[in-house]
């Protein structure tokens, strides 16, 4: 039994002013929070460029902003989504939570941690300074042979935002793999962690593996672009599509970046608002970890019409893929069923989640049939699948972590009627927006394009899209209300809100700076159901007359 | 863990069983982890600039292209400079054992000659660079050969003096006494990477001079 002793009276207390203390503090839980409020000022960011996007679109005809400057904005979106947006917001919530599921007082490298956090601020100053010079008419792939010509100092700008935040990522991605390995309390086993950290510890892997390899394709890219190379230049012996296979090495386990942590907050979820523990733990291990090792074997399924790459191997390995998720699937199914199912937000989120995903999953099944890629090569169908797993994928599962994480960091509940209102709209809003692209990109309509025919038949499709774009837009709103209202209330300082399973619950809410005062015994991936419920889980059963010891702060 | 961190822990922290730290559970310290895993991603990064090349040499019908086949010549500049970065893995290993034993004036001296070797190294490169620039008119431009050349040893370069950083922090720290038999984590470390740096050197003499 590991029992700390009380902590010292007056063992923390901060001499600095509130603002230097947040500037220079080293604890991952404010990191983390810094991690996730710049995060999403940048989903609302990246959201009104959508919106820009989405109202050119509307109806056919150039009405509301020119070429140029369409094609900045949806290079820039998707760059602020994904490398601005979601790898902060994720690694946002793991900074805050998987030390406290470990068990752990804080990172491994807590100011390694803080540089992590510093360097992508830095990075995302680089990137959005390139709107200044010309911003990056690139698209979010910079594919060369444009991206080494074209003259825009913005592109610079962008390369180099993209390596310093290539640098943060490494740096986190090294802190979070030692931490899991090295902090984790006394007893937990690597097969009684959490899921969350488990989907995060294949996370920072994929990190580790492939970032380094985009790092080398954006310097390449610099070379070229600067100081004479000529690396993706045919005319002095370089490959443009050499450009693609590095940035798909990169970019096909990026999505599983996106996605795992998202999986991860979906499985602490299931099973709370369930009363099950999470059905085939083990197997979901095993896939997290398959989906990891498969995710660095499809990379040249999004160059299939290069006609340079062997089709059959990557598709026959983009098909198995769906193995491994369909386990998660099955087993989020199987968690539920059966269970005393309860319908707050997190669980609504985390239900929608698995509906919608579904429906991208299977989009992205399509695009492994090759025949069937060539014909949907850049149409919309390509947009649909990627903004159903990302929208309905990774933006669901991040409003389900923060509604169920909300309380143990901020003390109090964010209010469940704004929350289900908030949910609704988003759920309708992102059909709405995406389903219709499915339809279009089946009809031919190509991504990138500003403006179509009239006579082409998009236009009502084309409409009910950008309704669902304002919708998603509006949808932010009341989570906006939601948060500052709460903020206002007193603090509740509920320990465990949702009756749950893993350690972050077994102190206080917001906890204390060293995190706990004193850690259960460890027997299962649910050490704090089993203090609650002594013999009701998969924990030891207690003998008669002994009380289990642990308790919350 | 860091000093400030320390502060904030209740008291006991120290103890393996309450902060986490298992001792007892084995493994390496986790710096040491750390560095293994930079070390890690240091080789996709090479790995992406040795990609490149290969796909150059595959690709082109003629590798090295004309008018460079003799530009990149073994001996005498680069074989002197792969002699030289060899001999300071041997000195960075003489100098680690030396502290694991607990002598810390061996370790000083063996880091003082490693330290030596690594700038030396770097020296006899920007000279090659000097003489392939001007003698032979070779440079980043030259088509896609250059680029690799210059990209490839020049990343590599960049990694000696990370290393050579690294070295002359540990020179710093052992001159002060900083390091004992059992607490030298920072030495192990560096030692790791310089044998990294060393190992990616010996791959690009092989495959840019001899093998080309």
């Amino acid at each position: 039994m590991a029992t700390t002793t009380a902590p010292q009276t007056g063992a923390y207390v901060s001499r600095r002013s509130t603002v230097l203390e947040w500037i220079t503090t080293t604890d991952h839980k404010k990191i983390g929070v810094m991690y996730i409020i710049t995060s999403f000022a940048f989903f609302m960011l990246g959201g009104l460029l959508a919106l820009g996007i989405r109202t050119e679109l509307a109806v056919p005809g150039l009405q509301f902003i020119n070429e140029a400057t369409y094609n900045q904005l949806f290079g820039m979106h998707a760059v602020m989504m994904i490398f601005l947006f979601v790898m902060p917001m994720t690694t946002g919530l793991a900074n805050y939570i998987v030390p406290l599921q470990l068990g752990a007082a804080d990172m491994s490298f807590p100011r390694i941690n803080a540089l992590s956090f510093w360097m992508l601020v830095a990075g995302a100053v680089l990137i959005m300074s390139a709107f200044a010079f010309g911003g990056a008419p690139t698209g979010w792939t910079l594919y060369a042979p444009l991206s080494a010509i074209t003259p825009e100092l913005g592109v610079d700008l962008l390369l180099l935002g993209l390596v310093v935040l290539g640098f943060s990522s490494i740096f986190g991605a090294i802190n979070f793999i030692v931490t899991i390995f090295k902090m984790r309390a006394p007893g937990m086993g690597l097969l009684r962690m959490p899921m969350f950290c488990w989907t995060t510890l294949v996370t920072a892997i994929l990190l580790l593996f492939s970032l380094p390899v985009v790092a080398a394709g954006l310097i390449m890219l610099f070379i070229d672009r600067n100081y004479g190379g000529g690396f993706f230049d045919p005319a002095v012996g370089g490959s443009p599509i050499l450009w693609q296979h590095i940035f798909w090495f990169f970019g096909h386990p990026e999505v599983y970046i996106l996605i795992l942590p998202a999986f991860g907050v979906i499985s602490e979820i299931i099973p709370v608002f369930s009363r099950k523990p999470l059905f085939g733990y083990k197997a979901f291990v095993v896939a997290t970890a398959a989906i990891g090792a498969l995710g660095f074997t499809v990379w040249a399924h999004h160059m299939f019409t290069t006609g340079a790459v062997s089709l059959p191997f990557f598709a026959f390995f983009t098909f198995l893929i769906a193995v491994p998720t369909g386990v998660k699937f099955f087993n989020w199914l199987a968690t539920m069923w059966g269970g005393h199912l309860r319908f707050d937000t997190p669980m609504l989120y985390a239900v929608g989640f698995i509906a919608l995903f579904l429906i991208g999953g299977l989009d992205g099944a399509f695009l492994a049939v090759v025949p069937f890629d060539f014909m949907v090569q850049d149409t919309y169908w390509v947009v649909s699948h990627i903004h159903y797993v990302l929208v309905a994928g990774a933006v669901f599962a991040i409003f389900a972590a923060l509604f169920y994480w909300f309380p143990k960091m901020a003390g109090r509940r964010l209010s469940e009627r704004l929350g289900k209102v908030q949910f609704w709209i988003l759920f309708v809003g992102t059909n709405l927006a995406f389903f219709p692209q499915h339809l279009l990109g089946l009809d031919g309509m190509i991504r990138r394009i500003p403006d179509y025919s009239g006579n082409a038949g998009w236009t009502q499709l084309n409409f009910l899209s950008t309704v669902g774009a304002f919708l998603i837009a509006l949808s932010v709103l009341p989570f906006l209300w939601n948060v500052f209202a709460t903020l206002r209330k007193p603090m509740e300082h509920e320990a465990d809100p949702w009756d749950a399973n893993a350690l972050e619950w077994a102190t206080s809410s917001p906890p204390p700076p060293w995190n706990f005062d004193s850690l259960p015994e460890i027997h299962t991936e649910r050490p704090w159901f089993d203090v609650k419920y002594p013999g009701v889980g998969h924990g030891p059963t207690p003998e008669p007359g002994t009380q289990m010891k642990g308790t919350a702060a | 863990m860091t000093a400030d961190t320390t502060a904030l822990m209740p008291a006991g922290h120290d103890d393996p069983e309450i902060s986490g730290h298992d001792a007892k559970r084995g493994g390496m310290d986790a710096a040491l982890l750390g560095m293994m895993l930079f070390i890690a991603s240091e080789v996709m990064f090479f790995a992406a600039l040795f990609a490149a090349y290969f796909n150059a040499k595959a690709t082109l019908p003629v590798f090295p292209p004309e008018g460079y086949e003799d530009v990149l010549k073994v001996i005498p500049v680069p074989l002197i400079a792969t002699a030289i970065l060899i001999a300071s893995s041997f000195t960075m290993q003489w100098g680690t054992s030396r502290i694991r034993k607990g002598d810390r004036t061996g370790l000083n001296r063996a880091v003082a000659v490693t330290l030596a070797l690594g700038i030396i190294f770097l020296g006899i490169q920007l000279y090659d660079y000097w003489e392939l620039v001007t003698v032979e008119g070779f440079s980043i431009d030259s088509g896609i050969y250059g680029t690799l050349f210059y990209t490839m040893t020049g990343f590599h370069g960049a990694h000696v003096l990370g290393g050579v950083i690294g070295l002359a922090v540990i020179l710093s720290r052992g001159l002060a006494g900083q390091f004992t038999r059992q607490h030298h984590v920072a030495v192990e470390a560096v030692h790791y990477y310089w044998h990294f740096v060393d190992v990616v050197w010996i791959l690009l003499f092989l495959v840019l001079y001899v093998m080309k």
